[in-house]
């Protein structure tokens, strides 16, 4: 095709994502090195018979035109990214040579809000992404050994969670096990513990939410392995089994090196998603004990009084950067098999 | 695998058949569940005494006299303002799904037609697009559309949601234009067809499959959007699934999550009916990237 052609072909959707996907990316790297103006003060003196006290207030009506003025916020370079809610350079400084011992280091700073949420958003990707591969696989090959007739059925009732967007699934799934619903209540008696909840510990809110995650992406896996799974050929399959190959045999050796393209593509989209975590916690309404970087981000936006653009942005670049190096790996490998291509 | 050679053991089969079923019985309960459960009154789905009272009704026949009733859902939808989230929501959907299949056939069948190489480049972008956590963009968003004012209306989530969309679609379109032989555009176009009547004439008709799968999952992402919508419109012009979310507020008093739930039911059961009806395109349009391409 020709380039001009080419041009005019790709323009409406290239226009779509550079103004609504690159540009927004920019304006948060603008954003993300302002910060948000400070309340303009005045001294006021104030004089009554006992004498004169100076007092400091603030100016709203100065505020407000600041505000309007500038409304970026004042310039703070790479303030925002190294203060206590981001990076928090100097806490950690403080931390390390005040903490006795190692551990109580590493409490300390896995209990600032950037770090906790890190570790969640990683923990939840490093427990749900092998999870789902493996629930998919097993599901497909068990899916794929039932007479077609019913499979059609099957698959619909499998793909349920997949369908139903996250805050949905989440909601319904913790309505069933909120101390008011029936799984929670029922293991409740069963444990002869009135108190025991989804809220009350930490822990159990993390492996909740990330049963979660396993329960919404694996079908996603399971429909490409099934997929793939019609794909695999037969003869060797056959020569296998006359060679007395047990089907643990098999399927290591024949159908995973046959489906292994498809299972590192499943693995890297799970992963950008699970990346990105965030309804989840809303839908089980665990902001108290489990916060990812989506949803750190989300609760500056949503920001009662002032939006916090600057401090919004600065978490977002930073996330920017995790996608990045999650997807290095993937992106050299493809520049790599590219230039041999060619 | 209906190998002739492979015998399965019984206690093969009745494992296999087992864990079918508990793993049916987990994906699909909880949503049976919801279902039930939104025809009961709160003090039965949220019993506090007894979980039992949400089969057996104990509080909705007192509160309403029959086994069933369908208070929830008249009071969502009217006092709720349901009406107006799921009007809302047909609005963006049906938009959405127009746009973005309109701009993405056309820059599918470009790149799938090219052989430069700035077309891989342009696919790979979009992967890395695809990548962006949306919240990331939304925050990259709202400082400019506060300034421009158009923060808050139905055709800047529009817009937004289609280029959100546009990677997404752009590669699920384009590993199927890639199917499509190269020779059957060329002949049109040494009868003398411009690339466009080739495109609109010759491609378009043999595509339908494509369309339709790429169409759903737009849909899909329109419908279920909950990032985008629950922070680019205001109250007046939410959707279903932030006005969900409204419904659960902080202070939850009686009622109100009811109609969480049976909006819930009422938002998901035109999903399912579709991606019933559609189940074979769904599941092409999941593995056209990974197979195929």
């Amino acid at each position: 095709m020709p380039n001009k052609t080419f041009f005019w072909f790709f323009l409406p959707t290239g226009l779509a994502m550079i103004l609504f996907i690159g540009l927004p990316i920019i304006s948060t790297g603008i954003q993300s090195f302002y910060a948000q103006h400070d309340q303009v003060v005045k001294e006021v003196k104030k004089c009554d018979p006992f004498g004169c006290t100076v007092s400091i207030v603030v100016d709203n009506e100065e505020t407000t035109k600041l505000r309007e003025a500038k409304p970026l916020g004042k310039f703070n370079g790479f303030g925002t990214y190294v203060d206590r809610n981001h990076l928090a350079i100097d806490e950690i400084k403080k931390f390390w040579n005040e903490t006795e011992s190692f551990g109580a280091f590493v409490d300390q700073v896995t209990n600032l809000p950037f770090y906790k949420a890190l570790i969640f958003t990683l923990t939840y990707c490093l427990f749900v992404t092998p999870n789902v591969l493996l629930l998919g696989f097993i599901i497909a090959l068990s899916l794929n050994a039932v007479a077609r007739k019913i499979r059609g059925p099957l698959i619909f009732g499998t793909i349920l969670p997949m369908i139903v967007t996250p805050l949905v699934g989440s909601l319904v799934l913790f309505w069933m096990i909120d101390s008011q619903g029936i799984i929670g209540a029922n293991i409740q008696n069963l444990m002869n513990d009135p108190y025991l909840s989804l809220k009350s510990s930490k822990t159990l809110t993390w492996i909740t939410i990330i049963i979660y995650g396993i329960w919404h992406h694996s079908p996603f896996a399971f429909v490409v392995f099934y997929a793939a799974l019609q794909t695999v050929p037969q003869e060797p399959v056959e020569a296998a089994i006359i060679d007395g190959a047990s089907r643990f045999q098999r399927i290591k050796h024949i159908v995973l090196p046959h489906i292994y393209p498809v299972v590192t593509f499943v693995a890297l989209i799970s992963l950008m998603d699970n990346f990105r975590v965030f309804e989840p916690i809303i839908g089980f309404s665990a902001e108290g004990s489990a916060q990812s970087l989506s949803w750190l981000i989300y609760d500056n936006l949503v920001n009662e009084e002032v939006i916090l653009f600057g401090s919004a942005a600065a978490t977002s670049m930073m996330t920017i950067v995790g996608i990045a190096i999650l997807l290095a790996p993937v992106l050299i490998r493809t520049w790599k098999e590219f230039k041999t291509a060619r | 695998m209906d190998y002739g050679l492979d015998r399965k053991s019984t206690s093969l089969k009745t494992f296999n058949t087992i864990f079918i079923i508990v793993w049916l019985l987990i994906a699909c309960f909880p949503f049976i569940w919801t279902f039930w459960g939104s025809f009961k009154v709160r003090a039965d789905f949220f019993s506090r005494s007894d979980w039992w009272y949400a089969i057996s009704a104990f509080n909705t026949l007192i509160e309403t006299g029959g086994k069933f009733t369908t208070d929830a859902y008249t009071q969502a939808w009217t006092e709720g303002e349901f009406w107006k989230a799921s009007k809302n929501t047909i609005i963006v959907t049906v938009f959405v799904v127009s746009i973005s299949l309109f701009l993405g056939t056309l820059g599918a069948y470009a790149l799938s037609r090219s052989t430069e190489r700035y077309a891989f480049w342009i696919l790979i972008a979009a992967l890395i697009f695809r990548a962006m956590p949306h919240i990331t963009l939304v925050s990259g968003y709202l400082f400019p559309f506060f300034q421009l004012q158009i923060w808050g209306i139905l055709p800047t989530t529009i817009v937004v949601l289609v280029a959100i969309n546009q990677p997404f679609t752009l590669w699920l379109l384009y590993s199927f234009f890639k199917t499509v032989p190269k020779e059957l555009d060329e002949s049109a176009l040494i009868d003398g067809c411009s690339y466009f009547q080739a495109f609109r004439h010759i491609i378009m008709p043999v595509m339908w499959p494509g369309v339709i799968t790429a169409g759903l999952f737009s849909l899909m992402l329109a419908y279920n959007d909950f990032t985008v919508t629950a922070l680019l419109l205001n109250q007046e012009n939410h959707t279903m699934v932030p006005k969900i979310q409204s419904y659960l507020g902080t202070n939850q008093h009686e009622g109100n999550l009811m109609w969480a739930v049976s909006a819930v039911v009422s938002a998901t059961a035109p999903l399912f009916m579709l991606v019933m009806f559609f189940q074979r395109q769904v599941i092409s349009g999941l593995t056209a990237g990974a197979v195929k391409g």
